[in-house]
């Protein structure tokens, strides 16, 4: 027998689980192309991030992709569609560098993937040989709105690995994998020094050691491309991402806090003649001037980031300094050794926006800004023909404290319903 | 505000004894007082760092400084129960149990910390050590008023003693290599043998029939301990696990020690046992699950699950795990979880006012208090909105406005270093 009690402690209990229920659930029954991928959205406000938002929208998707969008009256919805609505529709939110997937929640040494401590640098490390598309956090992301994410090895080494960009879905790394190698990232200044009597020990080594392996990846990659075929090098997986690096194809994510090293990641850049994108870049504010003049992008600390150490004179102001300089940039959710493991981009531009940036321009740091830095705006970042289905819900303006997520679409698919 | 007020002392002292003096009042502003509802264009009415009247159409004497801050939103000043800031500092690594260690004794008042709680509307701060002990000592409430000695800063009870609390913790933090436990059951065994020590220590100490000279020598780590078991200070008790907080509450009833929980992030597991006991508690605002184990079930619901039990509940910053000038956003955030608008604001004033036993001075805006009010220029649950002012006892301590203020509410070059503060003072040649 069931008293009046304990049936109500059991309901409580049962609603507090669906929630954690929903992100586990999801992450395995969104197997890639195997569910229906067409339904239509109509909302409110609808911002597509590819001109002024649309009052009273329809968001057409058919087989994954959009088919059209535009205002009610002139965008019908197919007949046989499932009719989503909301009060404010946005693009799938892109967290612009994360290490989600690789950084696990539980926090112990068997889920914590992201750095790799054997070598001060290692850029053969593959993100996708880690990323675990079932972990928990990469649900909770998906539950607020994060439908893409720049995830793999993060910062506390000189060069911890490459990267790699997801969708939050899927079962396995295959299903959610966009590319497989996004960038290869290096962490200048005290977060990657190395332990006493071993290198790099000081900035000025980190630079010396990092400038030392792009000049051998330089001779490497001259070798395998004009040597004749008998006398090619063996092939060498370090040397092979740098070289990739030094090609223009693969950027180097340089996560620098302090302005001296912000200005050493463009030392490099410059030296080089590599695509450098900034990550972090907490006194950004101190060198906006030889920012842009190197046209270099910045993937922003988070704008809750602690302020300590590095950080110690981080600001909330950081985003609307970089916007009103005309220096692209993006905002992430960052690295967390700690509570919370992952900070999630959309509060994470709720308090840009409350501190000088502009709503548009803090939506553009989450969606079409971080696509376009990431390399992926043909296919995300803002709703537009052609474009993937990757839509969020809200019940109200995004970045408000009490507004809810009240649907996430991948490619067509609802991957969330729940109200978060 | 620490710079300007000494700034005006240097110049301008015999106004601030003025503005000591004459009443002030704050008109036209949407006040929320917490108690007794929110008044439209009311006033506020401030003499002698106390409340003399709130509500509208309250005559203003003569004489009277007024403040014109139509289209704001006053509020009681913000009531942290669990802060880290002023590098504080308690038990250090030679034992588990250290009850005679005090935080006082450590707390640096120029910390940037505290400027950035002022500008986050705190006005009251439970400050505490770690919760890598299983007790890591006495904890101090603190006035977040510009100040250069934490006596300054210390609340005092009646009989001039300066008020603070206990901190412990159960769970994983304080599990460590001896003489530390190694398991749960030997944390439970470790406190129970300290708390039984005290009652027979305390017991002896007080005891009339025993003359003086036969008491017990005295011992700085029991009295701490009799100051708990008499109920003079409360325990202020870090946990998470659902099986941890039943512990806390079952240590409790067995001492009879008044406690509140903090973190309590399975909270919503033993709700109702939390409410049957009557403990209060006090939870923090994180964005995602784990980091820790004892961390992985923690929901945004916790709050609306325990008002709904009918716990008494409280927000708090646990500063620096969440950033003091963000504090709103905790309960707000709990709001979008199902939380009631009026409980969280209680939840960042009156209710962390009752956990620290100061609900008759602080906590709401009503006549007879404490006269410490945020100003806002928007609803304090909307991201948007900002603290404009924060006043202590009368005394204005954050002006968004002030250049150093700004830099301290929303950082930049030398907002985290603390040491630009005595910089200035050494300028202004006050030290």
């Amino acid at each position: 027998m069931t008293t009046g009690k304990q049936t109500k402690r059991a309901f409580t209990l049962v609603a507090a689980l669906a929630t954690f229920a929903t992100l586990a659930v999801t992450a395995v029954a969104t197997p890639g192309a195997a569910r229906a991928q067409s339904l239509a959205i109509r909302a409110g406000t609808v911002h597509t991030m590819a001109g002024p938002p649309i009052a009273d929208g329809v968001i057409v998707i058919r087989d994954g992709r959009i088919e059209s969008i535009g205002p009610s009256a002139s965008t019908p919805v197919p007949a046989g569609f499932r009719l989503l609505t909301a009060t404010v529709a946005t693009p799938g939110l892109v967290d612009a560098h994360s290490v989600v997937g690789l950084a696990g929640y539980l926090n112990q040494p068997h889920d914590q993937d992201q750095l790799e401590r054997s070598a001060p640098m290692q850029p053969q490390l593959r993100a996708i040989d880690a990323y675990n598309a079932q972990e928990p956090l990469v649900g909770w992301l998906r539950s607020f709105g994060v439908t893409t994410i720049h995830t793999g090895h993060g910062p506390g080494a000189l060069v911890s690995g490459q990267t790699m960009i997801a969708k939050t879905r899927g079962s396995t790394v295959d299903e959610a994998v966009v590319q497989p190698l996004a960038m290869i990232a290096s962490n200048l200044g005290p977060s990657a020094l190395a332990e006493k009597e071993k290198s790099p020990g000081t900035r000025a080594k980190q630079m010396s050691l990092l400038r030392s392996a792009l000049i051998r990846a330089d001779e490497y990659r001259k070798k395998v491309t004009a040597a004749g075929a008998a006398e090619k090098p063996p092939r060498d997986l370090e040397l092979e991402a740098l070289a990739s690096v030094l090609d223009g194809k693969t950027p180097l994510l340089v996560t620098v806090n302090r302005a001296q090293d912000i200005l050493s990641a463009l030392r490099l850049a410059a030296e080089f003649r590599i695509r450098v994108v900034l990550d972090g870049a907490a006194e950004a504010y101190l060198v906006l001037d030889e920012i842009r003049a190197a046209g270099v992008p910045v993937i922003l600390h988070p704008s809750m980031a602690r302020a300590f150490d590095e950080r110690e004179n981080l600001s909330f102001e950081t985003a609307s300094r970089l916007e009103a300089a005309g220096i692209p940039f993006a905002l992430q959710s960052g690295y967390e050794s700690y509570v919370p493991k992952t900070r999630v981009v959309l509060f994470e531009a709720g308090i840009a926006a409350a501190n000088g940036l502009e709503f548009a321009d803090a939506l553009a740091a989450i969606t079409l800004d971080a696509a376009k830095i990431l390399g992926v705006a043909d296919r995300v970042g803002s709703l537009e023909r052609g474009k993937d289905g990757d839509v969020v819900l809200f019940d109200g303006d995004p970045f408000e404290y009490a507004t809810h997520v009240t649907g996430v679409v991948i490619e067509g698919v609802v991957v969330s319903e729940a109200s978060r | 505000m620490r710079i300007a007020a000494w700034a005006t002392a240097a110049v301008l002292l015999p106004a601030t004894l003025v503005a000591q003096e004459n009443p002030h009042a704050f008109t036209g502003a949407r006040i929320l007082t917490i108690t007794g509802g929110e008044i439209e264009n009311g006033t506020l009415l401030v003499h002698r760092g106390k409340i003399a009247a709130v509500g509208s159409g309250i005559a203003i004497p003569p004489g009277a400084i007024v403040h014109d801050v139509a289209g704001r939103i006053l509020m009681p000043g913000l009531v942290d129960t669990h802060s880290h800031v002023g590098q504080v500092a308690g038990a250090d690594g030679s034992a588990p149990i250290q009850p005679e260690v005090r935080a006082l004794d450590s707390i640096n008042v120029r910390h940037a910390g505290i400027q950035k709680a002022q500008a986050g509307g705190i006005t009251t701060a439970n400050v505490m050590p770690g919760s890598g002990h299983l007790l890591s000592g006495q904890t101090v409430y603190l006035k977040l008023r510009d100040g250069s000695t934490v006596e300054e800063l210390a609340i005092r009870l009646p009989d001039g003693a300066i008020a603070g609390g206990m901190k412990m913790a159960n769970g994983t933090n304080s599990r460590k290599d001896p003489p530390f436990p190694g398991s749960r059951g030997k944390s439970a065994a470790l406190v129970r043998e300290q708390y039984v020590k005290a009652q027979e220590y305390c017991g002896k100490r007080n005891d009339p029939k025993i003359a003086a000279d036969k008491r017990p020598a005295r011992d700085l780590a029991m009295e701490g301990l009799c100051e708990v078991l008499s109920g003079r200070r409360v325990v202020h008790h870090h946990t998470h696990r659902h099986d941890d907080i039943v512990t806390v509450l079952r240590l409790a009833e067995e001492f009879g020690f008044r406690v509140v929980l903090h973190h309590v992030s399975e909270g919503w597991k033993v709700a109702e046992e939390i409410a049957r006991a009557k403990v209060p508690a006090s939870i923090i605002q994180i964005d995602s699950p784990g980091g820790k184990l004892e961390a992985v079930d923690l929901m945004f619901e916790t709050g609306a699950t325990l008002e709904k039990a009918g716990v008494l509940l409280a927000y708090h910053t646990d500063d620096p795990i969440t950033d003091s000038r963000l504090f709103l956003r905790s309960a707000a955030i709990g709001v979008r979880a199902g939380l009631s608008r009026q409980t969280a604001l209680a939840a960042l004033t009156l209710n962390g006012a009752r956990m620290l036993d100061l609900e008759p001075r602080i906590g709401s805006l009503e006549a007879g208090k404490d006269a410490d009010f945020i100003v806002l220029d928007g609803d304090p649950l909307s991201v948007y909105t900002k603290v404009l002012e924060t006043w202590v006892e009368g005394e204005k301590v954050f002006d968004r406005t002030d250049p150093l203020d700004h830099l301290f509410a929303v950082g930049g070059y030398g907002a985290g270093h603390d040491s630009i503060a005595n910089e200035e003072l050494e300028m202004e040649g006050s030290r």
